[in-house]
């Protein structure tokens, strides 16, 4: 199968509603069952080692109409709470055991209550991951909430979590981080090589497959990568930063590569990517995960650092992409996104980075006015 | 006015509208208006202060090192209430806030930009800032963009949720360890030793406040209910969430206590007369708050319990500071005994209590736009009351300091048709009976 092949293979998968997906899924795994994990991070290593197949709720975009959620939540509520909540009012979770939220946000939680309220045959695990990365005793903290999760969802399940299948979880998905960050390390050092929106198709794809057959795929594109002629153009190179959630239209990735900019990286799915190495695998695996959580994640809106601030973390995303500007792509209504965006342009402007804010929402469907504005905020920087 | 019907009459007398002033609220006035003389003397002295939040929070160890608490969520909500709150939200916007953002914050931040929190304004600027991030995750932001503000260090007081029935002990010594923590940056701050026989003697205070505001609660049972547990709240919230744990707060509630005492036994209410009793769910629109409550009371609605008045703490259903476990009581209070750290479902239990016990006609859900963390998800709010338990539920949506969201001829016709409707409905059953 050719890279082009794969990307398309990908792009289909993440058509489908979560249930479809999992449907197909079900065809080399008969009785495969899924347990859905609303953004942003999830330890999804004890979801698979309770056998189940994790799958990111990303929202529907335009493949269901919101008839429900619209009268459970305001106007001024982010798409992604909508119709993340409108899949189990509607009963569109079909072969699902459940769902994963964590303290991302307000609307998040108060989602989480929503969901259990209204899909009661449904386990709703709400996380709380925590805040204080520096306590004395925020590891055994992390820890035990980790262990709260696969205790419930074993119970859940009736079958126990052992220590050996969380084990060899980790190992899987170290492997597909380490493939993601190669394959982003490989983009950030041949522009051109990989669009922004084939990367987030293959990334968001690695959210409704198994772990063991992601991994060989990943593998087989960054073969197949460094066989692909690379396309750099005179272009400006970029950072897209904000969508770190509700995921943007892959038209809009398209149109700001489009109108002149060149994605160098980005913060697009990074709950599925959120370790800068890998987890140790030796010892007990939820203390490692613990431990990873605490130091050695990405910097995150979702989540506060005393040691390590996301303004410095973005500045530093720039430089190692050799990136000469930041887009921002706030979701409508996201706080988390919203807020840090104050910061983290006090910081661009101090290191004379230039800047643009695009928001979208998960219906738009025309991108018109985004393409004109990216292409004016492309030219200002290239003829300057 | 609308013309609508009493049950009695068949006409709607709309009640004259009244400036309500008893004694609570000039007591109330009173030790606020102190406390803010504090915190202008501080802005030029050297007292040292820390910025603290509301919801669940931990006065009583700041007091114990003699450092004023500074709370930015009162800053704001006086900016609305004086209608002064919309120049400095959009100075915030200017810089970059959205439209979309906690208008709390906008204000608080346009008012530093402004000169408000310095020398020169009415604000000290904090030594140390106090997330205690119980429940808002915009606690967390709000904070971190006054850290670097102020270029001033900041604590972080991580409280896990309530997802269970009750917190884990590895979640109760977390919380211990974080407080740890904060008596030691506390104790550097100040150069003093913790006492914990001091801690002890505030959460003696802060119990006694406790009872009396229970006890103020509770007498809203009582037909017809001696104030307004909504608007008239906020009088009280000033005291027990901002001087919790000092001897004025704990005076000022056996004040509140007698004087609703003796409204209960005269049978005198907060209205001349009580014809609706209604659970308020959501904070005011601050900027309307006179306008707001006039439309209430113009129906002779009153307010018999509410949910914000539930922020800092729930003491109405018996939780107390404990001398005895200073340390451990604090942890109690922000892990489980408050509204903002449980879930929607936990505060649907809430108001149906609230309905139940305290005898209410309807639910009055007041839906702002700042506050996602008492607005997302009011809508199934609505549906679980009207549907499931057949309570009669008006939703509202305005803000809580952007004035722009208030739109008070909508709002009039809303809360009329309710109330309309609400007054045919006792004719109806009136009717039936006879």
């Amino acid at each position: 199968m050719s890279f082009d092949e794969i990307v398309q293979q990908c792009r289909d998968l993440n058509e489908l509603l979560p249930a479809q997906a999992l449907e197909q899924a079900r065809q080399s795994r008969p009785g495969l069952e899924g347990f859905a994990v609303f953004p942003v991070y999830a330890p999804v290593e004890i979801i698979h080692a309770a056998g189940l197949l994790p799958v990111g709720l990303f929202g529907v975009g335009g493949k269901l109409e919101i008839v429900h959620a619209d009268a459970r939540f305001q106007s001024f509520i982010c798409s992604i709470a909508k119709s993340a909540l409108e899949l189990f009012l509607r009963d569109e979770m079909s072969g699902f055991r459940g769902a994963v939220f964590s303290s991302i946000c307000d609307v998040a939680r108060n989602l989480a209550s929503l969901v259990k309220r209204n899909a009661p045959q449904m386990f709703i695990e709400y996380l709380h991951l925590p805040q204080n990365m520096l306590n004395e005793r925020s590891h055994e903290y992390t820890r035990a909430e980790l262990d709260r999760f696969r205790a419930n969802l074993a119970r859940h399940v009736g079958r126990p979590i052992p220590d050996e299948s969380l084990a060899t979880s980790l190992k899987l998905y170290n492997r597909v981080r380490r493939r993601l960050r190669e394959l982003y390390a490989f983009r950030r050092e041949h522009p051109g090589s990989i669009t922004a929106a084939e990367l987030c198709t293959v990334v968001q794809a690695g959210s409704r497959m198994m772990p063991e057959d992601y991994a060989p795929l990943l593998e087989r594109l960054l073969k197949l990568a460094s066989q692909r002629p690379a396309h750099p153009r005179d272009s400006v190179d970029v950072v897209i930063e904000g969508a770190f959630c509700e995921q943007p239209p892959v038209l809009l990735i398209e149109t700001i590569e489009a109108a002149g900019c060149q994605v160098r990286d980005d913060d697009l799915l990074i709950g599925w990517r959120w370790f800068r190495e890998d987890v140790p695998v030796n010892g007990d695996a939820l203390s490692s995960l613990a431990t990873a959580y605490l130091t050695r994640s990405e910097y995150s809106s979702v989540r506060h650092d005393g040691a390590s601030p996301r303004t410095d973390g973005l500045l530093q995303r720039v430089r190692s992409a050799g990136a000469q500007a930041v887009i921002f792509t706030p979701a409508k209504f996201c706080e988390p996104a919203l807020f840090d965006y104050v910061p983290f342009i006090a910081k661009l402007d101090k290191h004379g980075i230039p800047h643009l804010k695009l928001e979208f929402e998960e219906k738009m469907w025309t991108f018109e006015a985004s393409r004109t504005e990216i292409e004016t905020f492309a030219e200002s920087m290239l003829f300057e | 006015m609308t013309t609508s019907t009493t049950a009695t009459s068949g006409k709607h007398v709309p009640l004259p509208v009244r400036e309500y002033r008893a004694g609570v609220h000039d007591q109330s006035r009173d030790i606020m208006t102190a406390w803010m003389g504090q915190l202008k003397d501080a802005t030029r002295g050297s007292t040292p202060s820390a910025y603290l939040m509301i919801s669940g929070n931990c006065v009583e160890i700041l007091r114990c090192f003699d450092i004023l608490p500074v709370f930015p969520e009162i800053n704001a909500l006086q900016l609305a209430i004086r209608k002064k709150s919309l120049p400095y939200i959009l100075k915030a916007e200017e810089i970059g806030y959205a439209s979309d953002n906690c208008a709390y914050v906008k204000a608080d931040v346009g008012f530093t930009l402004s000169g408000g929190v310095g020398p020169e304004g009415n604000i000290p600027v904090p030594s140390l800032i106090v997330c205690n991030f119980v429940g808002c995750n915009v606690y967390i932001k709000w904070f971190e963009h006054c850290a670097a503000m102020f270029n001033a260090p900041l604590v972080m007081l991580d409280i896990p949720f309530i997802r269970e029935d009750r917190p884990s002990p590895e979640d109760v010594r977390y919380v211990m360890a974080q407080l740890d923590e904060l008596i030691r940056r506390c104790e550097a701050l100040t150069g003093r030793k913790f006492d914990i026989d001091r801690l002890r003697e505030i959460c003696r205070y802060s119990a006694r406040a406790e009872a009396g505001w229970s006890r103020c609660k509770e007498l809203c049972k009582h037909r017809p209910a001696p104030f307004d547990a909504y608007f008239d709240s906020i009088n009280m919230m000033g005291p027990i969430n901002a001087l919790r744990g000092t001897k004025e707060a704990a005076d000022f509630f056996d004040t509140a206590v007698a004087e609703y005492e003796q409204m209960v036994a005269e049978g005198r209410g907060v209205l001349p007369e009580e014809r609706f009793r209604i659970v308020t769910e959501g904070p005011p629109p601050y900027p309307y708050y006179r306008n707001f409550r006039n439309l209430f009371e113009t129906w002779g609605a009153v307010a018999v319990q509410s949910t914000y008045s539930t922020v800092g703490g729930t003491w109405e259903f018996g939780f107390r500071h404990d001398p005895d476990r200073p340390l451990e009581s604090i942890a109690e209070q922000m892990l489980v005994h408050n509204l903002c750290n449980r879930t929607m479902t936990d505060r649907y239990a809430q108001i149906r209590r609230y309905v139940d016990e305290w005898h209410a006609d309807a639910l009055v859900i007041h839906s702002i736009k700042s506050c996602r963390l008492f607005s997302a998800g009011q809508g199934d709010m609505r549906e679980y009351f009207t549907r499931e338990l057949g309570v009669p539920t008006l939703m509202l949506e305005s803000d809580l300091e952007d004035p722009r969201y208030y739109a008070e001829a909508q709002m009039k016709n809303r809360i009329d048709a309710f109330f309309e409707s609400l007054q045919y409905k006792r004719i109806r059953e009136c009717a039936a009976r006879t």
